[in-house]
């Protein structure tokens, strides 16, 4: 089986797809002809033409707005935007078109559009590229949101979203894109849409992350076991919006005890509403209250300062032991 | 208030150095002082290109080639005047008043430091077009405040296809704001060149189309573009309403030191641009003009490196004042209790992971 990145994984993902079904189109900023300012659509254009790959002009809410219009004509456009951050400028059309459609037209009208969009912190970017934006659209009804953290699911989850009749928001954290290799198979497959993976088996703690943060709570929790000798489990959510419910319950129930690690600012996050789903579905099972590592409340900090204010292996390993003292 | 279509670039300094208008009327020392602006822009541009790759600046957008419209569009503003910029307008930021190191911290990732909003100058934003209605809020500001200033915005060929800035030109004509809006077309938006951004022949163009002149000039040719800015500066302290200028100018490097035009851009277009090099034109004229001979040219290229060298160590020195209890500082004016407490938290932790 062939190793390969988060960018080449995804690659395969869109290829295979386009390949297959003749209504996928992928448009967006510089997805043409440079394939990408990742190269994740690198070499498309050149294989199926400009017909099906094609740059726009720069006009985020167009591109989502006629990917609303062809979506309705039966298409499945896959726009790209080129960062999550600039998603600002679609707002609207993603949040009170595209994930509403369905309901409007009283479940009518399908609204089976991917729109990716690369994000995430770390990697020294200018203003607004890193914004963790995922949980604004937790809030957008219809919308589904999905952040993959491997090469694996990343190409089995949008193949699956491609495949989707609602709309799905790809969130694809900058710092997995090549980060390290996984075998993928190079054929057709499909990860669920909404359901959560356990990254890491464990009895004592459940550490519910997704993104970038799954990486970081395996080796926060391999830090933990080995100097405390305990049992951390680590459950990647993989969809966001909707939460796999019963994967956290579940995971909860056997543990006892959890702490959520998430990227993003802390008030009204994706954290927030896992720990509110604990509250209401294993509260009993609680040893201890749920702890969340996060960033603070604060807008995406200046590069010379993000690697203070991101979640580190530290701050998780320091939530995991506090959590699991008696 | 219909206006016709600018069907033709208007040039007043020739790629060779030559004279096929009239120039602006300005004393000999202005007339150096725009070199020595246009030098130091290449220079500070290749050496935040050379910081970068040595690991000791952020991703940075280089202006070569854009010199001259920096400074033509910079160069007739006044006091009272407000200067709206995108990302590679560091010359006319510099014009301005920003200080040099102010860009270094922005593109350094630094908290800004040295910026202060008394140099009328917006701190650089990447979202393109967003600016644009800033530009017209503050410009309809000084009209409600009776006051004779004006506002000069500037924008890329690709971001003029942003909602935005087609919202903010509408309001600028609707008001009459005192707007001069520079569009530096130079002919990329990263990989994607003009021709797709726009069916329409210019982009001025849609200057009549929201009832203000939209006009085209030679952006390497500092003559023409400053001409241009100063009579549409004229005409919005007259309260005579807005106006759109099109430069026409060539991005001579990479869209940032991330990006590799290589991949997406003919070699021969470059080759084509190089001798209509803005820097390049306006030498000759004021060598023939008996204005700068090569021991000046020396002159002003040691003062203007040994300026640059003062700010980079500047820069440089302020890396251990970048604190993290800084960014809480930054949020809000009153920092609230949970905001207070996730900064002791984190102040602790990094304390104990020192
Ligand atoms: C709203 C938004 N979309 C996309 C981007 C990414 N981006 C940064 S610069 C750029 C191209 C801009 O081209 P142009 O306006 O011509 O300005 P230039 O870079 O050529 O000066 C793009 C697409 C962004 N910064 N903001
Ligand atoms: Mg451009």
């Amino acid at each position: 089986m062939p190793k390969w990145t988060m960018v080449k994984a995804i690659n395969n993902a869109l290829d295979l797809k386009l390949a297959q079904d003749p209504n996928v189109l992928i448009f967006g900023e510089d997805v043409g002809k440079n394939g990408g300012v990742f190269r994740v659509t690198d070499g498309l254009q050149a294989k199926f033409g400009e017909e099906r790959v094609f740059d726009t002009p720069l006009a985020e809410s167009a591109i989502i707005g006629s990917a609303v219009g062809m979506a309705t004509y039966g298409l499945r456009p896959v726009p790209e935007i080129q960062f999550a951050g600039f998603t600002y400028l679609a707002f609207h059309q993603i949040v009170a078109q595209a994930a509403r459609l369905h309901f409007r037209s009283g479940g009518t009208i399908d609204m089976a559009m991917v729109i990716r969009a690369p994000f995430g912190g770390g990697v020294r970017t200018p203003e607004l590229h890193a914004d963790s934006v995922e949980a604004l659209y937790m809030q957008a009804q219809g919308l589904k949101v999905v952040i993959p953290a491997t090469p694996y699911d990343a190409k089995g989850l949008l193949i699956a979203a491609i495949e989707d009749p609602d709309p799905v928001l790809f969130l694809e954290h900058m710092k997995l894109y090549r980060s390290f290799r996984q075998e993928v198979p190079a054929e057709h497959y499909t990860v669920p849409i909404g359901k959560a993976a356990i990254a890491r088996e464990g009895s004592d703690i459940s550490v519910i992350a997704y993104g970038a943060m799954v990486q970081a709570s395996v080796k926060a929790a391999e830090m933990v076991e080995q100097k405390l000798g305990a049992s951390v489990e680590v459950l990647d959510l993989r969809t966001i919006a909707p939460l796999d419910e019963e994967a956290i319950v579940n995971s909860v129930s056997k543990t006892g005890r959890a702490i959520v690690v998430q990227e993003g600012p802390r008030a009204g996050g994706v954290a927030a509403e896992v720990i509110a789903v604990i509250n209401e579905q294993a509260l009993y099972s609680l040893y201890k209250p749920v702890l969340r590592v996060t960033s603070p409340d604060g807008p995406y900090p200046f590069t010379v300062m993000e690697d203070d204010i991101l979640p580190s292996l530290d701050r998780i390993a320091a939530a995991i032991e506090t959590t699991l003292e008696p | 208030m219909t206006f016709s279509l600018p069907t033709s670039i208007t040039q007043i300094l020739t790629p060779d150095g030559k004279l096929v208008g009239d120039p602006p009327e300005l004393p000999p020392e202005q007339l150096l002082e725009f070199y020595r602006w246009m030098v130091l822009g290449r220079i500070f541009s290749n050496r935040m290109v050379a910081l970068q790759r040595q690991g000791r600046m952020g991703t940075f957008a280089p202006l070569n080639g854009q010199e001259a419209a920096s400074v033509g569009l910079a160069a007739p503003m006044q006091d009272g005047d407000w200067l709206v910029g995108g990302y590679r307008e560091a010359i006319s930021f510099f014009m301005r008043g920003i200080p040099m190191v102010t860009l270094m911290e922005q593109w350094g990732g630094y908290i800004p430091i040295s910026y202060s909003p008394a140099t009328k100058v917006m701190p650089i934003q990447v979202v393109l077009a967003s600016q644009m209605p800033h530009a017209v809020g503050i410009a309809m500001a000084m009209q409600y405040k009776k006051e004779r200033n004006a506002v000069v915005a500037v924008i890329g060929d690709g971001a003029t296809s942003e909602g935005d800035f087609n919202e903010a030109l509408n309001f600028a004509g609707t008001f009459k704001a005192p707007l001069v809006t520079v569009v530096q077309n130079n002919g990329w938006a990263i990989s994607v060149p003009r021709e797709k951004q726009t069916a329409a022949e210019y982009i001025a163009h849609r200057g009549p189309a929201f009832g203000m002149p939209g006009y085209v000039v030679d952006g390497n040719d500092v003559f023409a573009v400053y001409s241009a800015v100063e009579q549409c500066l004229e005409r919005a302290r007259n309260g005579e309403g807005p106006s759109i200028i099109e430069v026409i100018t060539y991005r001579m490097g990479a869209h940032t030191t991330a990006d590799d035009p290589t991949k997406y851009r003919p070699s021969d277009e470059l080759a084509e641009w190089k001798p209509k090099d803005p820097i390049t034109r306006y030498t000759s004229y004021l060598r023939t003009l008996g204005l700068l001979d090569d021991a000046k040219a020396a002159d002003i290229e040691a003062e203007v490196r040994a300026e640059l060298q003062i700010a980079v160590e500047r820069y440089e020195a302020e890396r251990p004042a970048q604190r993290v209890e800084k960014y809480f500082d930054l949020v809000y004016n009153d920092t609230p209790p949970q905001l207070a407490r996730q900064r002791d938290e984190l102040i602790r932790a990094l304390n104990r992971e020192q």
